[in-house]
């Protein structure tokens, strides 16, 4: 039986979908929400230290789940390549159900800084870097950060942060109290002049949107809200989207390729359905929504006599500069207990390293990290400390509740060769070829991560550490769960994938709509932007469509 | 078979099918100590494990049930690790019969400790290391940590206190 046609068929629910769905729906278009995986509720918290999205040893709990039916190729440096499954980390996983990410983030709430748009006219060309401008400023973006700081809920206090670009409206909810990480870091921030602040989050911290408070637990990253505080897409703008009735949500709904009319334009997709019915929707607009890898993934496999190597990819361009974040930091040891149990951990941040770092090409946020459960703490052992035995059980035992971490995502160069392909052999369950991922960091990602290291260093030490040590990336790829820039946005058809307006050069029906776009992907987590960006793409949809 | 604290619903579910599918197997299995090791192997594992966490005034990795976490994962979500473990346990039994003459479990701990570092640097040993730490340090649920030993030592509430605030900390 052929499925009515809709106005819009959109293929992702995460940060990305779910607020296209909701937009598109609330301006009257019939819209049909297409999500690999399923709907995981508050319930399923399950608050398991080896099996989350964010420790995912013992699976990843928000999805692939199935892992034999999801594998994905990695390159390695030296040629040599493997087949990984989702619950290791190779894989770059972000996550596969309704709300995405959105579900089991730590929720940081960011808008990039205006220099974070236009880092090649502030800085310069940087060799062997993609590094361009966005098409688009801050100042673009600016109501649409609003409408989601609003719309999906962020509590924080960035008032005292001097380098934010200018906003017309103060965050909807006021910081959580501090922990007591945060009251020793602060006051350390401000003896070394700098400018701390109370983290933006995406997460109440008094009664918003018909949801109520965080209760301050200490599974929060990688977990979903027990008590549903944390605000997705799967608990603020899909449900709205339901409710307008103008939104079909369909979950286990794999999107197998964008079929195109014999002008050129997107007819709809195939999918294969939660009973393996391969099906097809057709649909005025085709919007994709399946994070960097996926998104580019499905590009690719969209093969037709018009777009012979994938749709939208005759100038080579999807799939390339794929990037996400350099993680680095410091560790300190404190003479007095910082562990109190209260979640989520981190609090306290500073953007004075964001920009105008000498001799470097931005920089990135420094905060303190989320509650480090017991099995992940393990990862932050001093270099000092032998990896198994006596020493090792003692520096837990002594040290555990004594430990800070300052940590921040660095900024990265994009890296033409850093990418996602179709991989010319291995298939996923359903027949379709998975993501084959290669490529490394540009090593002035490196020099950057370095510093800020350094800087992570002295905040600990101003703050009382009597022993510090950094923690600096190795050059392998960055994707996981900030996974950007696989279908850059520009104004070059040569030189990009999508047009200002998220819309595809050459197919104009068809949009992506996810971190895909980030042209550079901030040194912040980039989950705001991509709703800022959802609503952007939204607004300008409609226009063009009435 | 352990009540879980906090049961999720696809899981349990999942185990229950297992359980049905093959009641067979379940019965050849009564009154067997491990869901996939023999005997002999669980005790080379206990003994390799109790170096790499040894017990002192908190519980070492065997007390704390490192074994069955182990044990329970090879059936389960390491199941594709079964062969690695048969061969690094047999590789290493090997080894204490012709160094020492005796096996691994029955070696003075210097004895034990002088194997165990010259294969630091093997997958094996890097991966029961990894495995020693996820039954210790995570969650009981999974069969380790019995009685929430590491948590206790690291002075971590539980049960946690819930909705805490620190409304007695303010902003200096």
């Amino acid at each position: 039986m052929a499925l009515e046609h809709v106005n819009a068929v959109v293929i992702g629910s995460g940060a990305g979908g779910g607020i296209v769905a909701k937009e598109l729906a609330a301006a009257g278009m019939k819209v049909a929400l297409l999500e690999r995986g399923r709907w995981i509720s508050p319930y399923e918290c399950a608050k398991d230290d080896l099996r989350n999205q964010r420790t995912s040893v013992l699976g990843a709990s928000f999805g692939p789940d199935d892992e034999e039916r999801n594998p994905r190729v990695k390159v390695e440096k030296d040629g040599s390549e493997q087949i990984v499954y989702p619950s290791r980390g190779a894989y770059n996983n972000n996550a596969m159900c309704v709300g995405g990410g959105t579900a089991s983030y730590g929720a940081m709430a960011w808008r990039f800084m205006p220099q974070d748009f236009r880092l090649k006219t502030t800085y310069g060309a940087v060799e062997g870097s993609t590094l361009e401008d966005w098409p688009i400023t801050y100042d673009d973006l600016e109501p649409f950060y609003e409408q989601a700081e609003y719309e999906i809920g962020v509590s924080g206090d960035v008032v005292p942060d001097p380098f934010k670009g200018p906003r017309r409206k103060p965050l909807p909810m006021p910081p959580l109290p501090p922990n007591r990480e945060y009251a020793v870091l602060r006051p350390a921030a401000l003896r070394l002049g700098l400018h701390p602040f109370d983290i933006p989050m995406l997460r109440n911290s008094v009664p918003y949107g018909g949801r109520q408070a965080c209760m301050r637990c200490r599974w929060c990253v990688g977990f979903a809200c027990e008590v549903n505080a944390k605000c997705g897409t799967q608990n603020t703008v899909i449900p709205a989207a339901l409710a307008s009735g103008n939104c079909e949500l369909r979950t286990e709904a794999i999107v197998k390729e964008i079929v195109l009319d014999a002008g050129g334009k997107a007819r709809g997709v195939k999918y294969i359905d939660e009973k393996e019915r391969l099906r097809e929707q057709t649909a005025d607009v085709v919007i994709v929504s399946c994070g960097a890898i996926e998104s580019a993934r499905l590009l690719l496999n969209s093969k037709s006599r018009l777009f012979p190597n994938g749709i939208g990819n005759n100038h080579d361009w999807v799939g390339r500069n794929l990037q996400g974040h350099a993680y680095t930091g410091a560790n300190g040891l404190m003479p007095f207990d910082c562990y109190d149990d209260v979640g989520p951990g981190a609090g306290v941040a500073i953007c004075d390293y964001n920009h105008g770092n000498k001799g470097l090409v931005g920089g990135g946020m420094l905060c303190n990290e989320f509650i480090r459960l017991p099995y992940q703490f393990l990862g932050r052992m001093p270099p000092w400390i032998p990896a198994w035995g006596k020493e090792h059980k003692d520096f837990v035992r002594t040290w555990y509740r004594r430990a800070v971490n300052v940590q921040g995502p660095v900024q990265e160069m994009p890296v033409f060769h850093a990418r996602v392909e179709a991989d010319p052999k291995v298939k996923d369950y359903w027949g379709v070829p998975v993501a084959r991922m290669s490529g490394n960091k540009h090593p002035h990602t490196l020099e950057i991560a370095d510093f800020m290291s350094r800087r992570a260093e002295e905040w600990l030490k101003e703050a009382g550490a009597t022993r510090t040590w950094r923690r600096v990336p190795g050059d392998d790829l960055s994707a996981g769960q900030h996974q950007a820039g696989t279908c850059r946005m520009g104004n070059d058809p040569k030189t990009s994938v999508v047009d200002k307006h998220c819309r595809v050069h050459d197919v104009d029906n068809l949009y992506v709509v996810d971190a895909s776009v980030h042209v550079t992907n901030g040194g912040f987590n980039p989950v705001l932007t991509i709703m800022a960006i959802a609503y952007w793409a939204s607004h300008h949809l409609l226009k063009a469509r009435s | 078979m352990k009540i879980s604290r906090n049961p999720d619903r696809r899981r349990f579910l999942r185990t229950a099918a297992g359980v049905a599918a093959i009641p067979a197997a379940s019965c050849t299995r009564a009154g067997r100590r491990w869901r996939f090791l023999t005997d002999e192997q669980a005790d080379t594992i206990g003994a390799i494990c109790d170096q790499i966490i040894p017990p002192d005034q908190d519980p070492g990795a065997v007390s704390a049930g490192v074994v069955h976490f182990i044990d329970r994962q090879l059936k389960g979500h390491y199941a594709y690790l079964q062969d690695a473990y048969i061969k690094g346990v047999v590789e290493i039994e090997q080894a204490a019969q012709e160094k020492f003459g005796k096996r691994f479990s029955a070696l003075a701990s210097e004895q034990q400790l002088d194997l165990l570092r010259e294969r630091e640097k093997t997958a094996f040993f890097r991966m029961i290391a990894d495995h020693a730490m996820q039954g210790f340090y995570g969650d009981p649920r999974h069969g380790g940590n019995r009685d929430f030993a590491s948590w206790k030592m690291m002075g971590i509430p539980n049960p946690p206190v819930r909705g805490r605030q620190q409304h007695d900390l303010t902003k200096s």
